[in-house]
C-alpha cells in the first residue's frame, strides 16, 4: 500500500563551520535523499563520523542544515523543517515528532513521573490521565514505583534511559527518531523497548533510528539507509 | 495552521540610543502565547535595555512594540496614552527584577506584597485576598507562617519567590524576567528554575527572560536570541542555537561554558 511518505528529505546539506577554531569547515551531509513512510523503520548505518547523528538531529531541527529540505506531514499539512519558523517547529515537535536522545537531559527536582507525563500535559491531557499513562509505561519499563516520585538526576544510566524512552513514547507521535535507545539497557529491558518500538511501527509510525545493537536492528528495522560520510563519497 | 494565529507581542526595529551610545539596535521578533523567549549575551550587550523597552519602562528611539490584549485588540505600546500603558503593565504583565528589592515593597509584609497586586486588579474582600495570598505563598514554596513578616527578614531566595508570587497573583499573560536566578546559590537557583518552569507551563504564560546563564535558558526558554553590542546576532530554537550555533559569537559563548 504505497502512501505519501511522512518524512521526505531532499538534497540535504549540512556542514559545521568552527569559527573558534580558525573557521575550519567540516562537511558532513552532502545531498542526502530519504523517504520514510508510515509503518516502516529505517535504520541509519555507516561508520563513526559518517553523519548518522547529524542526520537524525537535523530531522528534529536540532541541527540547522544549509540546504535541501526535510518535509514532514504535520496535522494535515506539510512542513519543511529546514525553512520553518521556530514557532512552527515547536508545534511539529509537540504533535508530530518524538525524539529519544542517548542521554536524558535531567531537569533538577522534577519527579520521573512528571518528566514522562509532560509531553501529554503539553497537549492538554488532564493531569490524572497523563499520570496514569506515564505510570503504565514506566511499569512496562520496570521503573519501580518508589523511584517515580524522585528526580531522575540521581538514577543510573539505564534507569535514566528508560525514563527518556517512556517520555518519548507516552504520546503516539506519527514520527519517531531514536538515537541508540537501547545502549544502556540490560537484555530484559532491551526486549521490552524492541516490543514498544514494534508496536509504534504497527500503529503506523514512521521510525528512523540509530541502533548499534545488531539484534535490536534486525528485530525492528525494515531497511537500512547507509551513510558513507562526505569525504568517502567525494 | 498554528494553534495561536495571533502573536502576543510583535516587535519591529526596536532601537534605543543613549546619546551616541547604542543600547539596542533594530531588534525584531514575534512572541506567541505560552512561549518563552530567552535573551542571552554578555554584560553590556543590550539585554536589559531591550527588556526595558519591551516592558514599557524605557521609550525606544525607534521601532514598535505591539501587544495583543485580552480582547484581541492590538495596542502599540508607545502610541497609546501613558495611563493606558500603565494599566496594561499592571493588569496584563509582570516584571521580575534581578534584585528582588526592586520588585518587592520592603516596608510591607509578605502577605500585603501579594495582596496589594490583587487589590490593584479589583479584589476587595480581606478574607479572599488573604486566602489567595496564602495560596500563592504555598505555590512558590514559602512558609505560610511568614505571611505577616517583613521582607527584610527574608533570604535572597525567599525574596525572589515573593517577587514571583507578587507578579503572578494577578494572572498576567506576559512576564519579563531580568536574570531571575542571578545572585542566588546554585541549590536555590535550581529550585527557583524548576518553580518558574512549572508556573510558566501550568499558567500558559508567555515570557521574555534575559540572562547570561545558558543553563537557565536551556531549561526555561523555547526560543533564544543572542545579543552582541546591542544587536541580535542569532535566533532560533533554544536547543538548536545551543547545540548547533551558527554565529561566531554564539559559538564562543557556548564553548566558553565550563563543563561540570
Amino acid at each position: 500500500m504505497a502512501s505519501d511518505p511522512l518524512i521526505e528529505v531532499r538534497g540535504l546539506v549540512k556542514s559545521f563551520t568552527l569559527h573558534t577554531q580558525g573557521g575550519v569547515v567540516l562537511p558532513v551531509l552532502d545531498g542526502v535523499d530519504l523517504s520514510v513512510e508510515g509503518g516502516e523503520c529505517v535504520v541509519l548505518d555507516g561508520p563513526s563520523g559518517s553523519g548518522k547523528s547529524t542526520l537524525l538531529r537535523s530531522l528534529y531541527a536540532n541541527y540547522k542544515p544549509q540546504g535541501g529540505s526535510i518535509r514532514v506531514r504535520h496535522r494535515g499539512t506539510v512542513v519543511d523543517l529546514v525553512s520553518a519558523s521556530p514557532h512552527r517547529v515547536l508545534d511539529v515537535r509537540k504533535h508530530t515528532i518524538g525524539y529519544v536522545s542517548q542521554f536524558l537531559r535531567a531537569i533538577p527536582r522534577v519527579p520521573a513521573l512528571d518528566v514522562v507525563a509532560e509531553p501529554l500535559r503539553m497537549l492538554g491531557v488532564p493531569a490524572e490521565a497523563a499520570a496514569a499513562k506515564a505510570a503504565a509505561l514506566l511499569d512496562r519499563l520496570r521503573v519501580p514505583e518508589p523511584m517515580r516520585s524522585l528526580a531522575p538526576a540521581t538514577f543510573s544510566g539505564g534507569e535514566q534511559q528508560r525514563v527518556n524512552i517512556a517520555r518519548s513514547f507516552v504520546v503516539d507521535y506519527p514520527i519517531l527518531l531514536l538515537d541508540e535507545p537501547t545502549a544502556a539497557l540490560d537484555a530484559e529491558n532491551r526486549a521490552t523497548v524492541v516490543q514498544i518500538i514494534r508496536e509504534a511501527i504497527a500503529r503506523g509510525a514512521a521510525v528512523v533510528g540509530i541502533f548499534h545493537d545488531a539484534e535490536v536492528r534486525d528485530s525492528v528495522g525494515d531497511r537500512i539507509y547507509r551513510l558513507t560520510g562526505y569525504t568517502a563519497a567525494a | 495552521m498554528s494553534e495561536h494565529p495571533q502573536t502576543l507581542l510583535t516587535v519591529t526595529g526596536l532601537t534605543r540610543h543613549f546619546g551616541r551610545v547604542v543600547g539596542c539596535e533594530d531588534v525584531g521578533f514575534d512572541l506567541w502565547p505560552g512561549e518563552v523567549l530567552g535573551v542571552v549575551g554578555e554584560s553590556g550587550s543590550g539585554k536589559t535595555t531591550l527588556l526595558n523597552c519591551l516592558s514599557g519602562i524605557l521609550e525606544p528611539t525607534a521601532g514598535t512594540v505591539s501587544y495583543t490584549d485580552r480582547t484581541g485588540q492590538v495596542q502599540d505600546l508607545y502610541a497609546i496614552s501613558e495611563p493606558r500603558r500603565r494599566f496594561l503593565m499592571r493588569t496584563d504583565w509582570g516584571m521580575v527584577h534581578q534584585n528582588p528589592r526592586d520588585g518587592v515593597r520592603m516596608r510591607v509584609s509578605a502577605g500585603a506584597n501579594i495582596g496589594e497586586r490583587l487589590m490593584a486588579v479589583g479584589a476587595r474582600r480581606y478574607g479572599d485576598i488573604r486566602a489567595e495570598a496564602g495560596a500563592w505563598m504555598e505555590r512558590v514554596e514559602m512558609d505560610l507562617d511568614r505571611m505577616d513578616d517583613m521582607p527584610r527578614t527574608f533570604s535572597g531566595g525567599m525574596l525572589q519567590r515573593l517577587q514571583i508570587a507578587r507578579n503572578l497573583v494577578s494572572k498576567p499573560r506576559l512576564v519579563f524576567m531580568d536574570e531571575p536566578t542571578g545572585g542566588l546559590d546554585v541549590s536555590v537557583q535550581a529550585r527557583l528554575l524548576d518553580l518558574l518552569r512549572r508556573l510558566v507551563t501550568d499558567l500558559g504564560l508567555a515570557a521574555v527572560v534575559v540572562t547570561h546563564d545558558l543553563a537557565v535558558v536551556r531549561l526555561l526558554a523555547h526560543r533564544l536570541a543572542v545579543m552582541r553590542r546591542g544587536r541580535v546576532v542569532e535566533t532560533g530554537l533554544t536547543d538548536q542555537v545551543l547545540d548547533d550555533p551558527q554565529h561566531p559569537y554564539t559559538q564562543l559563548l557556548v564553548s566558553s561554558v565550563l563543563q561540570t
